[in-house]
């Protein structure tokens, strides 16, 4: 069997580790083949940005050789797929190859769009690019005090940014001693500090103790930026000398002009994670249309589900369980305090309060994702 | 003829029913219709609170079972 991932990037390397370390017999004997095309020849541990933004990493830490944390068993090529055949069980590439499948994994992720609200692109930092958080870190060393505004579009990966954003800032503000000249204005765009009821609680004490101003349901409709307000679509106005922004997200332009899904989001079915009407074509990671978290966990707890029955497909003849909806976020709390929230489509969450252990735990897994994206955790 | 989407939450917890709605709105024409089912009693209530606010129009929220039905129609 043929297996094609798109995408390397945590979804799909975990995927065609996990896969390789499963099928390895089959390799050797010809009875399975794992080729994975991505669209660099490097790999970004995308949580590391919210360190740079704040001064307390380096985008270099944040980069490993793609190759490097691949099995050998595997294929691999940069070479982004530009046309997806899905009628022929095939899709086209830059080079101008074509490579065909007989099971297609697509994890091609998602990215910030910050151009889709009116003046937010000119007038905003976010930490979702090296070159974004770079700026941003700039921006936020320079800043003498004054107004920052937090405003947050949908849908965006890593639900937990918001708040994190908010309390490495806030923290850093602290250290630099100007926290009493600097106004936080947190947003958020429906009736609570977040999507997670519990975690939204959690955060209402935390912010009243750190003297942060909230406005709830708070959706971007513009950002003026000659008079430094955010208007929403609420009505509502934030003013601003300093703007974060968490823009709405959208996926790849490549699955949106190949009509695989509105706004670059891929029709899934939850449990399968087959792409709806396809038999063969799987959906991991950002890519999704699920209404769970884009985050990093979300695509590796799909990974390994999809690795199980991808190599049971091979050896049974059939798949042998379904994701079950899990997902893992840590919350850094601050720059010395963390907690996390747990939960799958059966279980709601119940984060605990932030302590410095779990920021440690957190520290010591920024270094350790390494393993994880290699398959071994 | 106005068309009528379905946002599938249930059993969600993040981002939340009401979140993937404030999304799907964005994507739909004027006079289109979602429909949210969730499983998270809460969102029965954030829903019409927040189409309230923006001038969405709601069109009626019925229960069967443990799933909500909710459904907004796009005014704006
Ligand atoms: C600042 C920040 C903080 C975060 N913090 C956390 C956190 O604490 N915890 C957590 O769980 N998650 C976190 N995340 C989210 C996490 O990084 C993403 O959800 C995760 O990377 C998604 O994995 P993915 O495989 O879907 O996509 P990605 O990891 O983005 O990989 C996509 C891959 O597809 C490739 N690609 C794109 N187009 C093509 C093409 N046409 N052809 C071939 N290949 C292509 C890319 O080169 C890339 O390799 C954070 C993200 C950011 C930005």
């Amino acid at each position: 069997m043929k297996i094609l991932i798109i995408g390397g990037g945590m979804g799909g390397t975990i995927l065609a580790n996990n896969l390789a370390r499963r099928l390895k017999h089959e390799i050797k004997h010809g009875k399975a083949h794992i080729t994975m095309l991505s669209a660099s020849d490097q790999h970004m541990y995308q949580p590391g940005l919210l360190y740079v933004c704040v001064g307390r990493m380096a985008p270099d830490e944040l980069y490993r050789e793609q190759a490097s944390l691949l099995e050998p068993e595997i294929e691999f090529h940069v070479d982004p797929v530009e046309e997806f055949h899905l009628d022929q069980n095939s899709v086209k590439t830059k080079s101008g190859k074509t490579y065909d499948y007989d099971a297609l994994v697509i994890s091609t992720g998602s990215r910030a769009a910050p151009e889709a609200v009116p003046g937010l692109a000119e007038h905003s930092v976010n930490c979702y690019t090296e070159q974004n958080a770079l700026e941003m870190w700039r921006q936020v060393k320079n800043f003498k005090g004054g107004k920052v505004g937090i405003v947050v579009g949908v849908p965006h990966k890593c639900p937990m940014i918001p708040l994190e954003v908010t309390f490495v800032l806030h923290d850093y503000f602290k250290e630099k001693g100007i926290a009493d000249q600097v106004e936080f204005h947190y947003t958020y765009p429906i009736g609570r500090l977040h999507s997670l009821e519990p975690v939204g609680k959690w955060a209402e004490g935390e912010f009243a103790n750190m003297g942060i101003n909230t406005t709830t349901l708070f959706n971007m409709k513009e950002v003026d930026g000659s008079g430094k307000v955010v208007h929403s679509e609420e009505g509502e106005t934030v003013e601003y000398d300093l703007l974060i922004s968490v823009p709405p997200h959208r996926g790849m332009e490549v699955i949106e002009k190949n009509g695989l899904g509105a706004n670059g989001f891929i029709p899934t079915d939850r449990h399968s994670l087959k792409m709806e009407g396809q038999d063969n074509v799987y959906v991991i990671g950002d890519t999704t249309n699920l209404p769970i978290s884009k985050a990093g966990s979300t695509a590796h707890f799909e990974a390994e589900a999809l690795a199980e029955n991808l190599a049971a497909l091979v050896k049974l003849g059939e798949p042998v369980r379904d994701y079950d909806g899990k997902v893992f976020c840590f919350i850094e709390a601050g720059k010395d305090r963390a907690t996390y929230a747990m939960f799958d489509y059966g279980h709601p969450p119940a984060p605990k309060a932030p302590n410095k252990a779990v920021h440690w735990f957190k520290m010591a897994y920024n270094q350790l994702y390494w393993a994880s994206a290699r398959g071994l955790l | 003829m106005s068309e009528r989407k379905i946002i599938d939450a249930r059993g969600t917890y993040c981002p939340g029913p009401l979140m993937e709605l404030i999304a799907g709105i964005k994507q739909i024409e004027v006079g289109d219709e979602l429909e949210v089912l969730s499983t998270d009693e809460g969102s029965a209530n954030d829903i019409p609170e927040w189409v309230n606010k923006v001038g969405h129009e709601l069109v009626g929220t019925t229960q069967e079972g443990d799933v909500w039905h909710v459904v907004v129609r796009k005014a704006k």
